[in-house]
């Protein structure tokens, strides 16, 4: 059952990819639909199987590297990380691609892209049931492909196809550490798959705590020299490690890709790019918890960089205008939030945030795939305006969704990232990264709140700003892009409400086994539950006070935001230009790149090495043969003149040798 | 075992499909289809001859096999060939490559097209001889042999300025390989010898086989290429015709890797683990210079060419790390190369045949007439970027887990090749392919048809089918290997003993 999980969406991709529109027009995206609904249904049986009460299990596929001791299979992993996410892809895949049957409806090249669609949820599905770190890769690369395919869709938009660049070799700047963990990790247990790591890691554990004597076959290894220093090498895996994760999950420095990434078509962005994907890194970090834990300087690192990007990817949001950048930019702020939790050691909570936004940020996405889709492709929000009257069944599904980011009381995101916050306040006790992540997170708790309703306000409320050509245009989504939306909008009210005991609850000792780090092995999550009164209430303040301010801002006196931003214009810029990272960058990266390049081969290659090689030695020949060949002149009397000379030489020598 | 000949006839048939092309009337216009026929049936056969080989190889067996030696010069020299795990490999890769050469270049080539195919059989013998011999002096009679074809396919069926880039190649990769002739002049003095499989147990001094070992390097290094002799590769892709790019690419280059893989490690051990870290240096610089030079090339096929040289960066890297994985990656490398640059060549030559120019400016847009096409060249871009589940990946990074074993350092230098082919690949496919397309030659270009299909789809698929399931060649080359990684181990073990010994006795 589990291979058919997997496989379903691939057999989908390979029929939509080659049999194209052979088999009717709609062919592709009613058996791409079809199989991702199969796998979803399937996949939710293994997770109630799960919740019961299973146990892990590895499915061998065939064996993919031997290479001496090197060795790494296709092999399958279950285990309930594995289910948690096999049951976030499959759902929001199969809703997305449905829901795409409707956004796509008047494209070419449908079939492309569901081929594009189910490929991608196929890749995503080896990543988060692989049993090795290189299977991981596989399934990492697979996503990055896809990703990187579908942001460039539309081909002819030079700007989709600078984005999909753009996305790409961010990840592979991530993948190159990611590539390097590996190797370090194979170094120094000699294995890849996890079970080997696991134990490693736990051999390592005891011996730091000197709970084992036992000389450690990689004791060696455990240090490396650095110039003059000797580094952690657990650590310095790591943070590897965690490069990677930064490139897919969009962090702090990495994060540049996931802003450009919405020119591609809504419905990716929804699941790509805010439901999946983009938590591989979260996924990643969460599954080799054992190995992290060891490493308290990489948890702090995590935390940090994980608190920064929710607080400023938040503050971004504030100001951009375009209707998708605003949600991507939450995106980047909420993963920012779950690497927090991860870092504090609460790695449950982490995941089960990563769980609950999957389903609110799709619904984000799809709504405002919806709204864009109802104003003739418009996405500037100062645009728009006015809109609940019109489409009112999607005004209800982004209200729902802005509930549930926001965290509004028993909706999903109530749940999740309140704990967060409180997990992170837990652990402010020991660690001064938990403090600073406490207060990184509860700041953009209330920049939440305030660009959520912000973006309501400007896009559903208010006057309005479309044109009246357009407004002739302006329909609610059919049926077909709605119940999807419905779908969503349950899970993000419900899911936190149902879910919570297994995930942050009594039972999740018992529920996770030992598939993540056990949490109360970092005490996190125990102390989660003892804060003082004040901590509980801090985000819902912030999420009520950005809901004030933003009702004040945006409904109240609409000609304040722009008072304001004129009087703090550098700020404005700044947040705008999205603290100048792209052009820091580019100034910095991109242009000289292209500057060695041109060097390297202007002045390396042509100059020096051919200049002074080969076309050297040549022209120096040609050169000597022409001095050479002004002794050929042809004329009898010069040729004998120098025979005369030569011959008076010769006899000048021999009648001296012979006196001598 | 099989009793006939099979290895001389495998070498042989293609210089005998060349004398029939000789002798048959094929010359210009109609008759000219014979030349190709001839050649594409005589490949054809080869190739199923060398798979033949394949299937009868025990691979459990680290030894020669199908070994044939029959006398030739009094003695001093042998007719001496057979194959081991590591040269069928390379045996079935150019009997695959050259029936797609010719199909290649069956309407490109209009102009003496008997003589072409000639060239290109008896470049089959030439290179079939290489990975065969087993006398070195047979090695390198083969070895320079390829140079007078190649010299040919370039210099006359070549682009503009053919014969500075014909010459360039001859001269550079001669200077090489004299020095190799000295070595094994000096190498038979030493031991009386020539036949490999001796050279392979005889341990020669450590002085000498660093000065053996620096002869030898020159002439692989020349071939692989290394930085900094590698600029008449270039130069000899631009203008060389497709064909000729591919097999130069994909099976010429592999000869310089096979030569240290043959001679230089296993003959010379301790001299190799001396220029380890010179080798790994030139590598580093070849896998960052040359990539950083292909970002910014506007002509495609030398784009190609310095990712090429770059890949091959990985190769010498992965060879001199010493260790399985370094150099069974190193194999898998070279071979996965020589499928995916000649994809790439490929792709570029379909495109050159249709427009005329190679220039990336030229192009944009070609999805929207060529979707069959886009999606052959996306399926290779990404093997050369090293996406794993493509034999690119496997080969890279078995190099990378290779030389990481020896230094970290030499592996995090080469692992922002990572990053930077994904640049300068991306890039190229974003500008040839998507975009608008309005250029006006492009308006009425055609997508690939069946015969170009017949030439890309069996390296697509093989890409892709090695990349998943990689077993045939690792399983192939692990004994050889082993073995290889023994034998340098337990020479390097003792010499370190000694040095010991030595120091205690002081």
């Amino acid at each position: 059952m589990i291979s058919l999980i997997v496989f379903l969406p691939l057999i989908g991709a390979l029929f939509a990819g080659f049999s194209g529109e052979r088999f009717g027009k709609e062919a592709p995206e009613i058996v791409t639909s079809s199989l991702l609904t199969l796998t979803a249904f399937l996949s939710w049986i293994v997770f109630f199987k799960f919740a019961a009460g299973g146990e892990p299990f590895l499915i061998f596929i065939a064996s993919w590297i031997t290479s001496g001791t090197f060795q790494a299979d296709w092999m399958l992993r279950i285990d309930i990380l594995t289910v948690i996410m096999l049951v976030v892809v499959t759902t929001v895949s199969s809703l997305v691609h449905w829901y795409s049957i409707g956004y796509m409806h008047t494209d070419p090249h449908r079939s492309r892209f569901f081929s594009y669609l189910s490929f991608f949820t196929f890749a995503m599905l080896i990543l988060v049931t692989s049993d090795n770190l290189l299977q991981m890769f596989f399934g990492w690369e697979g996503v990055g492909l896809a990703s990187y395919l579908l942001i460039g869709f539309w081909y002819q938009r030079p700007r989709a196809n600078a984005a999909a660049m753009k996305a790409f070799l961010v990840n592979r700047v991530g993948d190159f550490g990611f590539a390097l963990g590996i190797l370090g990790i194979f170094v120094l247990f000699g294995a890849v798959d996890f079970e080997s790591i696991f134990n490693g890691s736990r051999s390592i554990g005891n011996f730091f705590e000197g709970k084992s004597q036992e000389i450690l076959p990689f004791y060696d290894l455990l240090h490396i020299d650095f110039l003059f220093w000797k580094i952690d090498t657990v650590t310095l895996i790591c943070l590897l490690l965690f490069m990677g994760a930064m490139g897919k999950s969009a962090q702090f420095f990495l994060h540049t890709w996931l802003p450009d990434a919405m020119e591609g078509p809504t419905p990716v962005s929804a699941l790509i790019h805010a439901a999946t994907m983009v938590t591989a890194g979260i996924f990643m970090v969460a599954r080799l918890s054992p190995l992290f834990v060891l490493s308290p300087f990489a948890m702090t690192v995590i935390t940090v960089i994980g608190a920064t990007t929710a607080f400023f990817a938040a503050t971004v949001a504030l100001v951009q205008n375009d209707i998708k950048r605003v949600i991507a930019y939450s995106t980047c702020s909420q993963l920012g939030y779950m690497f927090a939790a991860l870092g504090v050691g609460a790695f449950s909570v982490g995941v089960f945030h990563l769980f609950t936004h999957a389903f609110f940020k799709a619904l984000l996405f799809l709504g405002a795939g919806s709204v864009i889709h109802a104003v003739s492709e418009e996405q500037d929000m100062n645009k728009m305006g006015g809109l609940c009257s019109y489409i009112p069944k999607t005004y209800l599904m982004m209200l729902i969704g802005t509930f549930a980011l926001t965290g509004f009381p028993l909706t999903s995101g109530y749940f999740s990232k309140d704990a967060i916050i409180e997990a992170t306040y837990a652990a402010s006790f020991h660690s001064s990264a938990g403090f600073y992540a406490f207060l990184m997170t509860s700041m953009a708790a209330l920049l939440t709140s305030f660009y959520s309703w912000r973006l309501i306000f400007l896009t559903f409320h208010g006057t309005s700003h479309i044109s009246s050509e357009i407004k002739e245009h302006i329909h609610e989504s059919p049926m077909i892009m709605l119940v999807p939306l419905f779908i969503l909008a349950f899970a993000s009210l419900f899911f936190g409400f149902i879910f919570k005991s297994f995930f942050i609850g009594k039972n999740y000792d018992h529920f996770f086994g030992n598939s993540v780090f056990p949490s109360s092995g970092t005490a996190v999550l125990d102390a989660m539950h003892h804060v003082p009164f004040w901590v509980i209430w801090t985000p819902t303040l912030a999420m009520i006070s950005g809901f004030i301010f933003a009702l004040l801002l945006y409904l109240k006196w609409p000609n304040f935001p722009s008072r304001l931003a004129e009087q703090n214009i550098f700020l404005y810029k700044f947040l705008l230009n999205k603290w100048y990272f792209d052009d820091l960058y580019h100034f910095f990266f991109v242009r000289p790149i292209i500057w060695l390049g041109n060097f390297f081969w202007k002045r390396g290659d042509t100059f020096l090495i051919d200049g002074f090689g080969p076309d050297a030695v040549a022209a120096r020949t040609l050169d000597l043969s022409r001095i050479f060949s002004r002794f050929q002149t042809g004329y009898l009397y010069h040729y004998a003149f120098i025979m005369l000379i030569g011959l008076t030489f010769l006899m000048t020598f021999c009648i001296w040798r012979i006196l001598g | 075992m099989v009793i006939w000949p099979v290895i001389s006839f495998l070498i042989f048939l293609p210089s005998l499909g060349a004398l029939f092309i000789f002798i048959t009337r094929a010359n210009e216009g109609e008759d000219s289809l014979n030349a190709r026929w001839v050649a594409l049936w005589t490949s054809v056969i080869t190739f199923f001859l060398s798979f033949l080989v394949w299937a009868y190889f025990d691979s459990s067996n680290a030894s020669f096999q199908f070994v044939e030696r029959y006398e030739w010069f009094d003695g001093l020299i042998d007719y001496y060939v057979g194959v081991d795990g590591i040269a069928i490999l390379f045996v079935i890769l150019t009997t695959f490559l050259i029936p797609i050469c010719i199909l290649a270049s069956w309407n490109s080539i209009k102009e003496h097209v008997k003589e072409y195919m000639i060239a290109f059989m008896l470049l089959e013998t030439m290179i079939l001889g290489v990975f065969c011999s087993l006398d070195i002096v047979l090695f390198y009679l083969f070895f320079e042999g390829c140079l007078i074809p190649m010299f040919f396919i370039i210099g006359i069926w070549g682009g503009a300025r053919r014969v500075y880039a014909s010459f360039k190649f001859f001269l550079y990769t001669l200077l090489g390989s004299v020095l190799m002739l000295l070595a094994i002049l000096v190498m038979y003095w030493e031991t009386g010898a020539t036949d490999i499989p001796f050279l392979l147990t005889y341990e020669f001094p450590e002085k000498l086989q660093i000065w053996l070992w620096i002869a030898f390097f020159f002439a692989f290094a020349v071939k692989v290429p290394m930085w900094p002799v590698h600029t008449w590769l270039p130069d000899a892709h631009v203008e060389a015709p497709t064909a000729g790019s591919v097999i130069l690419a994909a099976v010429l280059l592999k000869m310089g890797g096979y030569g240290f893989l043959r001679f230089s490690l296993p003959m010379f051990p301790l001299a190799s683990s001396d220029f380890a870290p010179f080798v790994f240096f030139l590598s580093l610089i070849a896998i960052i210079y040359t990539s950083l030079v292909a970002l910014v090339q506007s002509d495609i096929k030398k784009l190609i060419a310095y990712s090429s040289i770059a890949h091959m960066g990985f190769v010498t890297m992965g060879l001199f790390s010493g260790n399985i994985q370094g150099i069974q990656g190193a194999i898998f490398q070279m071979l996965s190369h020589g499928l995916i640059s000649a994809g790439l060549f490929l792709c570029v030559g379909i495109i050159y045949d249709r427009v005329h120019t190679r220039e990336i400016d030229s192009y944009g847009g070609l999805v929207t007439r060529m979707p069959v096409y886009a999606f052959f060249l996306m399926l290779f871009t990404m093997a050369n970027i090293g996406l794993p589940g493509t034999s690119g990946f496997i080969g890279e990074f078995l190099s990378l887990l290779g030389v990481f074993q020896v230094s970290g350092w030499v592996a995090a230098f080469a692992a922002t090749g990572i990053v930077l082919s994904a640049a300068y690949a991306l890039w190229l496919y974003a500008r040839v392919v998507f975009g608008v397309l309005e250029k006006k030659k492009l308006i009425q270009i055609n997508d690939v048809d069946w015969r170009e299909i017949m030439t890309l789809a069996p390296l697509g698929f093989l890409t892709i089918f090695f990349g998943i399931y990689p077993r045939p060649i690792l399983n192939f080359t692990a004994v050889s290997v082993s073995n290889l990684v023994e034998h340098y181990n337990s020479v390097m073990s003792i010499s370190r003993e000694m040095h010991l010994s030595l120091m205690t006795g002081l």
